[in-house]
This record gives structure tokens, sequence and C-alpha cells, in this order.
């Protein structure tokens, strides 16, 4: 595939995108908030 | 039927030119496919454990490796970040961000296993080489490759583009630190540790992850601008509208006091973020448990991560010199201030004071690429960026050194060790008045740096002179 013939970007695109890293780093980072909570305990 | 010439074509910045209606916000994950995977290094830790009872499996034997031994697969890796980004710069910035990346991907994936082989084999001169060495390649090259790529298709927005990269750096730590530690107990078994398995499955899912970026990221087409976007008719004098010439802009002064700032903000950061744990409970002996010193670093990673985004994107309105000032007046301040949250006992107070300051460690990261990009241009900010990170480097052995040795200092003289910090934050309070008057000192590039319109027909004319030339002329 080229630039050329590349039709533009759709909505579910940018969606896939945006989920392929966004959740990983979500599910990292409520994990990281749960365990700071024990500085409050 | 499959072509090794068209594959290697695929990698090359003119296939990766985005075509029209391609949404520039399809970069910001690409790029972040990158920096989430290599920002697995923060997290390395969670393996040094493990990795000193390969042999003994329950306890470490005599012929296990030991924690300071384990402890040069992060400094070798950090160093070799700082020499491949400033040795590679200019064929990332000239080959484009594809290639660039899906070669971080390859070295990074490379490491992992080889650091898989070291494990089996047990030889640490194999993880130096792999995690070490390439890995550390795979840092250089993965860091910079997005950077410039996002700063040319977000012109209206340069810090925040680049904040939403680098904060992934920050992030990989989050998602690794949890899945390495899951990976080991699945794999141990009463006579393994399980690390290399997690090795290998790592560089897998590394790999998968860093070649999706590299599939979907595009530099914009030449002469392209966001809709509505117009330059400012009268820029700022911080803000030059040239390029300059990537070894040009070494000669320059801005490039070294732009060096000594980046190297100041992450000495003072980067000292206390290794030591937060062991500071907090010295300093608020009984008040802090073990627990409660863990629940602050991960608190401390959260800022380190939202500070690069928020800090670069704020630096978009209140300008980049500023925001370094915010950061050297705000840390002086906050430094100064620790030392008195001890004497009064207030861990409230502590742990706000270091929250600010390790926000601002990270949006010093974040923000120097669009600082370059002001200074330099945009043309080789990424190559510049690269040759600037060598003050990461030299941060990342200066920092802890200064923490670690002051701190014992004052302990063998006989300082209770809830006092034992104070000097130390007074001396990084001192290199933020140092980094002040840097920043103060940058202004405007002189023109005679800036490149001319016909730089480039130079630069190919010298080239076929010198492939010309006989050989030992």
């Amino acid at each position: 595939m080229t630039s050329q013939n590349y039709e533009g970007t759709k909505a579910w695109h940018l969606a896939l995108a945006w989920a392929w890293v966004g959740i990983p780093l979500t599910l990292g980072v409520v994990q990281t908030l749960i365990n700071a909570m024990k500085l409050f305990q | 039927m499959f072509e090794m010439g068209g594959a290697v074509s695929f990698l090359d910045r003119s296939h990766t030119i985005a075509g029209p209606g391609f949404s520039r916000w399809m970069v910001p994950p690409a790029a972040l496919c990158v920096h989430l995977c290599i920002g697995q290094a923060y997290a390395f830790s969670v393996f040094n454990l493990p990795m000193t009872r390969l042999v003994g499996i329950t306890q470490s034997a005599p012929n296990d490796w030991t924690l300071p031994e384990l402890g040069w697969i992060f400094s070798i890796a950090i160093f070799f970040l700082g020499v491949s980004s400033a040795i590679f710069g200019r064929w990332v910035e000239e080959g484009g961000p594809r290639r660039a990346m899906f070669t971080a991907a390859l070295c990074w994936a490379g490491g992992f296993f080889a650091s898989a082989v070291g494990v089996y084999i047990h030889n640490l001169w194999v993880i130096y080489l792999g995690y070490g060495v390439l890995g550390g390649i795979a840092l250089g090259i993965g860091y910079i490759s997005p950077v410039s790529t996002l700063i040319r298709w977000f012109p209206d927005r340069p810090g925040m583009a680049t904040g939403m990269a680098i904060m992934g750096f920050g992030g990989g730590a989050f998602i690794a630190s949890p899945l390495s530690v899951w990976l080991m107990s699945k794999f141990s078994t009463s006579t393994h540790v399980g690390v290399a398995e997690t090795f290998i499955v790592l560089g897998v899912v590394y790999f998968i992850f860093m070649i999706v970026g590299s599939i979907i990221v595009r530099v914009p087409a030449p002469g392209w601008k966001p809709v509505g976007y117009t330059p400012p008719a009268e820029a700022s004098k911080l803000i030059t509208k040239n390029d300059v010439f990537v070894y040009d802009a070494l000669k320059t002064p801005q490039f070294w006091l732009i060096w000594w700032i980046l190297c100041l903000n992450v000495t003072a950061g980067i000292g206390v973020l290794g030591q937060a744990s062991a500071m907090s409970q010295e300093m608020f002996p009984g008040k802090v448990s073990v627990v409660a010193a863990a629940g602050f670093v991960g608190l401390m990673s959260l800022f380190n991560m939202g500070g690069r985004f928020f800090w670069a994107s704020t630096s978009d309105y209140i300008g980049r010199k500023n925001t370094y000032f915010v950061f050297m007046v705000l840390g002086f301040l906050m430094y100064c201030t620790v030392p008195y949250t001890g004497q009064i006992g207030s861990v409230v107070a502590f742990v706000c004071c270091f929250l600010v300051i390790i926000s601002m460690y990270g949006g010093g990261f974040a923000t120097v690429p669009a600082y370059l990009k002001d200074m330099f241009g945009t043309r080789y900010v990424g190559a510049i960026h690269g040759l600037l990170l060598t003050a990461w480097s030299m941060a990342g052995i200066f920092g802890p050194v200064l923490v670690n040795y002051i701190r014992e200092y004052n302990v063998t003289h006989g300082v209770p060790k809830a006092q034992a910090y104070n000097v130390t934050m007074y001396i990084m309070a001192g290199l933020l008045v140092i980094g002040f008057f840097c920043n103060l000192l940058v202004k405007a590039v002189h023109h005679r740096f800036h490149m001319r319109p016909d730089h480039d027909a130079e630069m190919a004319q010298a080239a076929v002179g010198a492939a010309g030339e006989p050989a030992g002329a």
C-alpha cells in the first residue's frame, strides 16, 4: 500500500488505534492508583 | 510474490507520506505504540530479585548474580539510549519514522530474546549486550523517532503532541510491571523462576505492538498544515521560522544552554525518584510504613507521567522559556521546603512537594522537543533532540550519586537519618538556580546558523564530489 491510494481515516480507524494503546495504559494506571491508595490507609 | 525490495521500500519516508483525508490524530497512538513499549525500561527492576535466585530458586545461591551486578543492566541501557539517539538521530530524521520505529522494534525484541538466552545459559554478559546494548539502542531510536513527526503534524500544539508521546514513555512501566509479575508467576515452577520465558513473551508482545505503530505512522505531505491554521504573522522572537542544520546546532550557545537546563532539571528529579521510598521512611520514622512508601512511589510515577502531558501542553500557551522558569522557581521552592516538612513532621506537605517536583521532572523531558523546535526549526529537530539526550545519560549518573553519597556521608558523620537528606535538598535547589540562569541566557539563534535555501543542493554536490575523489585523497 502506498500513500497515493490512501482513502482517508475513518472514525473506526481512530477508535481502534486509540483503543489499542488506551486500554492497556488505562489498566496500568488503574492498577497503579489502587497501589498508590495504600499511602492513605 | 513477496519481494524483499518492496518490503524495504515500504519503510521509506516516501511511502509514509499521508494522503488526503488522513487524520493527524492517528499519529499520537502510533507514537504511543513505541513509547509505551520502550517505557518498560522503568520497570526493569521487577526482574532484579527473581534474577538473584535463578540458581537457588527460593533464595540466592553462591553462584547467583548479585543486585549490584544486575543494576548495571539498566545503567548500560540508559547509557546506550543517549549514545544511540546522538549517533542515529540524523539517520532517524532523514530515513523517516517508519524505518526508525521498525528498527527500534527489531532491537527491542532482539534485546529481550538475547536476554532470555543469557538467563537460560546463566551468562550475565549476554544480558548486558542484549537488554543493555541492543535494548539501549532501541530506547534511543524509539524515543526520538516519533517526536519530530508529531511536531510536524501539530504545528499549532507541538508541546501537547510531544507531551502525549513522551507521557507514554512514563506510562510504559505501569503496563510492564504488573504484566511481568503476572507472567513470571505463570511460568515459575518449584525448579524454575520463569524469567527467560517472560522475556520471550514480552519480546513478542512488544514487537507486535511496535510494528503496529510503524505501520500506522505517517508524515505530512510537504506544505501540509492543519485546517484553519495560519502561522502567526508576527511570531515570538523565540520561535524561529528557519531551520538549523543538526551539526550547526552544536555550535550554538542555545543548544548547550538547553542541554544544561535539561541535565540540571533531570539530575534534580532522578536522584529523588530512585530514593523516594527510603527517603519517606527515614524522614518520617514510624509514620510512613513500607506499604505506604510503595504507594507513594506509585503516586510519584503517576505524577511523572501526568506532568509530561500537563506541562508540555501548558508550554503551548505560556511559552517554552516561561515553562522552564516555572520548573526552576517552583522546584527551588519545593526543594527548600522539604527539610521543613521533616522538621514539622508533615507527611502530607512532604508528599505534595515531591509530587510537584516529579511532575516537573517529567515535564522537563516532554517540553524540551518543542523548545528545540522553537530554537532550531522543525527540519532536524529529531536529530538535535537525539544529541540533547546525552544530557539525560549524564544526569542518570549524577542524580543518584548526589543523593546516595551525600546521605551516606551525613549518616557516617553522625547526622540523624531523618535529617540526612537536608543538604541534598539544598544542593538540588542550588542546581535549579543554575538552571534558572541558563534559561535566562537563552536567546534567539543567530541568523548565521540558519540553513540557506540552497543548503540541500550544496550537500548533494559535496556528496557527489566526495564519492568521485580517488581513494586516499
